[in-house]
Parts: C-alpha cells; structure tokens; sequence
C-alpha cells in the first residue's frame, strides 16, 4: 500500500538482559491509512506496547536493539537520527499512555503542560500557546476550560486528566495517535466517554490512531483492523469483523470464549486458556502458544517444531496457525456452540495447572496491567 | 479432592450450623463516615468523606453476592467493613447470628475463622521475603491451630486445591505469575476454612485469559467447599457471571439490588441502565455498508461527584437525564418494584411489561 500512513514491515526490539535476549517483539509487520484505526490486542507481554513504544522512537536509550522498518509517512524511522524522530514525535505521532496520573507532572499546572508541548514544536508566544491550550481543553470536554486550564493535576478527576493527555496529545494535530490502554485505569462510564471522544477527534481531524488494549470489547467498539499479538509476534490479523466473526487463531478463540459476555446468554462455564503466557527469553519452539493450545496435537506435533508463518486465509485475514482450514472452521464452529471441543477440556481443578514458574533471578515480563 | 484437614473448631454459637439458605451475613444501616480534619494542636472537623452512608444488605448461605459500583462508591470500603477491618461509624453487622459490628480484636479474633479476604493486587498482598509455604500457613500461626498431619501438610493440600504445585512450597513470591499469586492468596484465604470470603476485586488485576481461571477455580471452591461470597468489581459482566445477586452502589448507597437476571435483563434503576450501556461489548457494528458504527449507548455527563458534599436527595440527580424537581428535594427510598427487586428511583425505568425489555441479555 503505497498511500499507507504507518508501515511496519518485520519489526524486531530484542532486549539483551543477563538472563539472555528478551525478546518483546519478534517480526510484527502492519500498515496503517489516515483515519483507520488499528487495534492491538494481547496479554501481559505480548509486546504490544514495546511495539508501540517502538513506533515513537522511545526506545532510544536504552539497550533495545531495533530491526525492520518503521515507515511513517514513506519516512523510515528505524536507524533515523534521534534529532529528527524528536522532530516527528508530537507533531506527527504523539501517544496517549495508560496512566494519566503518571504522565502529568504534579508541579505543573495542566494548561502549562499543554502549552510547553506546543512550544516545542511551533514558535509562537506564550499567549498564543495559552489560547491554544485553553481552546483543546474545551474540545476534548473539560468544562469551563478558561478556568481550569490553571489548575494542577490533582485537581482533576482521572476521566480528566486522560482528556488532558489527549488534549496535550493533540497539541500538534498529529496524524497518527497512539492509545496505549487509554481507559484501562478509567470507570465504564468515564470510559465510554473516552472512547467517543477519540472517535469524534478522529473523524474531525482525520488522523489513524493504534489502539492498544488488551480488552477485546474496547478494540471492538473503536477498531477497523486488528493485529492480535501473541509471545512478541502476530498471531492473527484481520479486520475487526474477521477478527470477531471468523477468528482463525485458536489463542483468538481462547480471548473470545474466557471472557464473560454481557451481550450473550450467561454461560455456566467460562473456557480459560489454561496455563500461563510465555517468558519472551524462552520462547517455546515451533507455534509459541502450542503449549497452551487445545488443538496442537491435531496436526501431528507440527505445532511443536515449525514456526508457523502468517499466511492469508481470506483477503486481507492473516492467521499464524497450522489448523487447516476445515479443522478452523470445525473447532470454532463447535467452541462457539459452547461445546467443549475434542482432546481439550482442562478442568482448573484438576491439578497443577501450570507448574512452571519463571526460574529464580528471571525477570517475569510485564507485570499488572490494569 | 482434600478433605477437612483441621480441626474444625468449636462453633461459638449454635446458629452456626444452620441449613442452607440461612441467612449468613445481614448488614443494616451501616454507615462509614471518614472525618476530613484540620490542623494538629486545634482540630477542627471540616466535614466527612461520606463513603458508605447508610446499606442494607443479606446474603444468603452458599450464595454469591456482587457489589458493583464505580470507584469512590463505596465497595471497597463495604468489604473493609465486613470483614471488620475498618470500624463502621454505624450500623449493624451480623455475621451467623453474631453481632461483629463493635467486637474489640481481641473478641473478633476467633472470629475471623469465618470471614476471609481475597485481595485484588496478588503483587502486594503477599510478602515478597516469605516463602509461598510461610504465607499460606500463616493463618495457622497466628491462629494458633494445629491441624493433623501439621501445618506443612495442610498448606500442600491448600496448593493443590487452588491447582498449584505443593512441591513449590518452599518458592518465594516473584517465582510465580499474577493468576499464580492470586491463587496464594486464595490458598491463604481458604486455610482456616471460612464461610464467608469477601473478594475485593479478585481478577480486575489479571490477564483476560487468567480471569476466566480464577473465576472458574472460585466456582468450583463454592461449590466444593460450600462458600458464600461477597465480589467486590467493577467489571460487570464478570459480576453477572459469578453472582447470585447484584448490588449497585453508587457514593455510598445502594441503588438497585436484585438477582442477577432480573437486574441484568431489565435493570430498573437509571444508574444502572447506564452503566450496562456503557460496557464495551466485543462485537464490531457495522452498518450495512460495512462500515464501522458506533453503538448506541447512554452518556452520562460528567463525573462521580465528591463523596466529601454529595448531592442532596437522590444522588443520581446532577448525571441523571431522567432527573425532575422531585430528585433533588426528596431521597427515593430502596423500594420493592418487583419481588426480590429493589431500587432507589421515583421515575425507575423497564417498569411496563417483561417483554419491553430493553437491554440485551
């Protein structure tokens, strides 16, 4: 796609750690158009927001080792002096983090903080920026933003504060935004909000934002495209409709059918995936997820040995799976019958379920999300 | 599975043998008022963080019951003051026939036997320098008990329960994942064998595909061990998977109880309505263009006001669409709209026939 907004074409970020090559993200290709939205989902660790930190150049610093392409705008980013990913930051990326509290900072009033992140990149005088400032916080809903725009952090509540940060994020009116967990610290109805306003400053300034979330229905209600990720590399990609009425991975299924659904019948019994994700220093052979998978064995220990590719099972759906299709078609057919499929089935109760915890002196990837 | 390893202690009162469908917890009136002060040598009282102001709530035994709400309603604090670790300003606890509300620790002691906690954050509610072994047989020291088989055995039976290892007794905290560490806690939670857990928040901290473990093992722990819960959450359709019933709260009063299908399919209360609008449901809309479109849901303006001044009357008042003049005059008390089905509204909504219902299933 050569009109594509965002390219990522095989990214790689390896961390070197005294325990051995962390690695976050694995080969992770995606491509992005102006005023699409691409969602991002995995678990703790499946390198979704090293991924997006990646994006915006933030690794640079630490001991990352980045390869691949990054394209923003046909301008590649993987290897670009850090003067000029600076440059772009803000002004044509800017990013949204999870915890509002934690990306203000308390000393500074939050009209400052916008104005000092529009000073950066446009030279205008303080009064201007201040005007500026004043007028995003009453786009993105703070009332009587004249007001408020002198007030510290503390003195908003955590729904205002995210509108602060995506005010801030604003600033520049970049053309990619990215949502790292925007509302995961937020209450349902806080959330709601957030979410219609990202999507009505979307449309009005036409900008392609990644959204990255690990709960599936937040990435339904915003998402064109999804890139499920799985151990650090791209277990299905799809558009939101593939991803939710035909998913091709079974770690898709496994999201799908453990999560209790407001918009179905209650069912009695929620499906887990059993175990737990991987260390990213030991990734398992073959399919990373084949020692969780209900269904590894149906392909003759294939799973177990041979990585297998993302390959296109409809236009534009990718799945890394070596379920043929008809097996796909079976098993998901039978799993959102509710039925427990064959060879699966592991009872929480029945014994350890995952005996293997991270070896002393390993650090665990990621932690609490929430 | 294991059996009743320890001795079970002698019950303080005869009632704690009741049949099931006793009632095992009754809360009335209790009410939780944190004085917000000034100054050190002259203190004055400026006003009161009015976070649990005036509930009314039964649980049945073997039941499970939801407090939903969103932060600063109260639920926490609900669950603090259940298991008595916080003293309520007023109000009455009665827990199997026993009034707790007052005990002094020393009386509360034996007590705890029968309430137990499940924390949200398994990172910080597990000592990090004690071993997995010392933590789950920690109830035991400071109770002072000494099950058959001692306590190292005991402790590998509560692993095994929860579905860990037993070998890993001697393994420190940080060897094991979040959905791991919640079953410690859970293994801790269940050793003196209680009848009443209060979960605040079990699973909000783990991975999706972990929440659905832990929801399943606390299932199967009810109906193995005969539980009765009390889930603190946020997160509703968790709550509508694991409750019997459900309350609402919102800053500090419980708007809408009833069972968990009637509040669901039509839930009555505007509050309520809103907050099951709000959930985000995984299933793209799209419209016949297959374009994405948004669903349609209930915005509430604003924010939770301060528990510190909350509106007069009906609290709802300042977020409600549906607010008249009599909102902000009089309180709507919880009343009975339909059996076993209580709400705090004077213009409750899904009140015509069941068939009008409006929200999804």
């Amino acid at each position: 796609m050569p009109d594509a907004l965002v390219e990522v074409q095989d990214l790689q970020i390896h961390f070197p750690t005294q325990d051995g090559l962390v690695k976050a993200v694995d080969g992770v290709s995606f491509s992005l158009d102006r005023g699409r939205t691409l969602g991002i989902v995995g678990e703790s660790g499946s390198g979704k927001s090293v991924t997006s930190l990646g994006i915006m150049g933030l690794h640079q610093g630490s001991k990352a080792q980045i390869s691949g392409h990054i394209r923003l705008d046909g301008e590649e980013l993987v290897g670009a002096p850090p003067a000029r990913v600076r440059e772009l930051r803000g002004t044509k990326m800017a990013m949204i983090f999870q915890d509002p509290l934690s990306s203000l900072h308390p000393y500074y009033k939050v009209g400052d903080q916008i104005v000092e992140a529009y000073r950066i990149h446009n030279d205008v005088s303080k009064k201007v920026a201040r005007k500026h400032a004043i007028d995003l916080l009453g786009r993105v809903g703070i009332p009587q933003p004249g007001v408020r725009v002198d007030d510290y952090p503390h003195q908003f509540s955590g729904g205002m504060r995210q509108r602060t940060m995506i005010a801030m994020a604003l600033s520049c009116d970049p053309e990619l935004l990215i949502a790292d967990e925007p509302t995961t610290a937020l209450d349902v109805t806080v959330q709601a909000q957030i979410l219609d306003l990202i999507s009505d400053l979307q449309s009005e300034f036409g900008s392609a934002v990644i959204m990255i979330t690990h709960d599936l229905g937040v990435v339904a209600e915003l998402s064109d495209d999804i890139l499920v990720m799985y151990a650090g590399r791209a277990a299905e990609y799809g558009s939101a409709a593939d991803i939710f009425g035909r998913p091709g991975h079974p770690y898709t299924w496994g999201l799908l059918s453990s999560m209790p659904r407001l918009d179905r019948e209650r069912t009695t019994r929620l499906v887990p995936i059993p175990g737990t994700p991987p260390s990213l220093i030991r990734v398992p052979p073959g399919c990373p997820f084949h020692p969780r998978c209900r269904y590894a064995q149906l392909n003759g220990g294939r799973s177990q040995t041979e990585v297998p590719p993302l390959l296109e099972v409809t236009s534009g759906h990718l799945v890394a799976c070596h379920l043929s299709a008809a097996q796909r078609t079976r098993q998901w057919a039978l799993l959102s019958a509710d039925k427990v499929a064959e060879g699966a089935g592991q009872p929480v109760l029945q014994g350890p379920v995952s005996p293997d915890p991270v070896p002393p002196g390993q650090v665990r990837q990621g932690g609490v999300e929430t | 599975m294991t059996e009743q390893t320890q001795t079970p202690h002698a019950s303080p009162a005869a009632e704690g043998s009741a049949p099931a469908g006793e009632t095992l917890l009754e809360v009335t009136a209790l009410v939780r008022h944190f004085p917000v002060t000034r100054g050190i040598v002259f203190r004055q009282k400026l006003g009161a963080v009015r976070a649990v102001d005036g509930i009314d709530l039964s649980v049945s035994k073997g039941q499970t019951l939801g407090l939903v709400g969103e932060s600063g309603c109260g639920k926490t604090t609900t669950g603090r003051l259940l298991t008595r670790l916080d003293e309520p300003t007023s109000g009455r606890i009665v827990i199997d026939g026993h009034d707790v509300t007052h005990l002094r620790p020393g009386k509360m002691r034996p007590l705890r036997r029968e309430i137990q906690m499940i924390f949200q954050d398994p990172y910080s509610s597990l000592n990090p320098r004690h071993t997995v072994g010392a933590i789950v047989g920690a109830p035991f020291r400071l109770q002072k008990l000494k099950p058959p088989g001692g306590i190292k055995r005991s402790v590998q039976e509560l692993l095994e329960l929860v579905g860990l290892n037993p070998e890993h007794y001697n393994r420190y905290p940080h060897e094991f994942s979040g959905g791991q560490r919640q079953r410690i806690g859970i293994a801790r939670t269940l050793a003196l064998r209680p009848k009443l857990i209060v979960a605040d928040e079990p699973v909000s901290a783990l991975d999706v595909s972990i929440q659905a473990q832990v929801v399943n093992l606390l299932e199967d722990l009810q109906d193995e061990l005969g539980l009765t819960y009390v889930v603190i959450a946020h997160d509703l359709s968790v709550v509508r998977h694991i409750s019997d019933q459900v309350a609402v709260m919102y800053l500090g009063k419980i708007v809408e109880v009833a069972d968990r299908s009637s509040l669901y399919t039509r839930p009555r209360h505007p509050y309520t309505v809103a907050l099951l609008s709000a959930v985000p449901v995984p299933e793209p809309v799209t419209s016949a263009s297959g374009q994405r479109e948004r669903r349609h849901r209930i915005r509430l303006e604003g924010d939770v006001p301060s528990p510190l001044l909350p509106p007069p009357a009906c609290r709802f008042h300042t977020r409600c669409w549906k607010a008249q003049q009599i909102c902000r005059t009089q309180e709507p008390p919880l009343a009975e709209l339909a059996p076993g089905h209580r709400v705090a509204c004077h213009f409750p909504e899904n009140t015509g026939p069941p068939a009008e219902s409006k929200t999804a299933t």
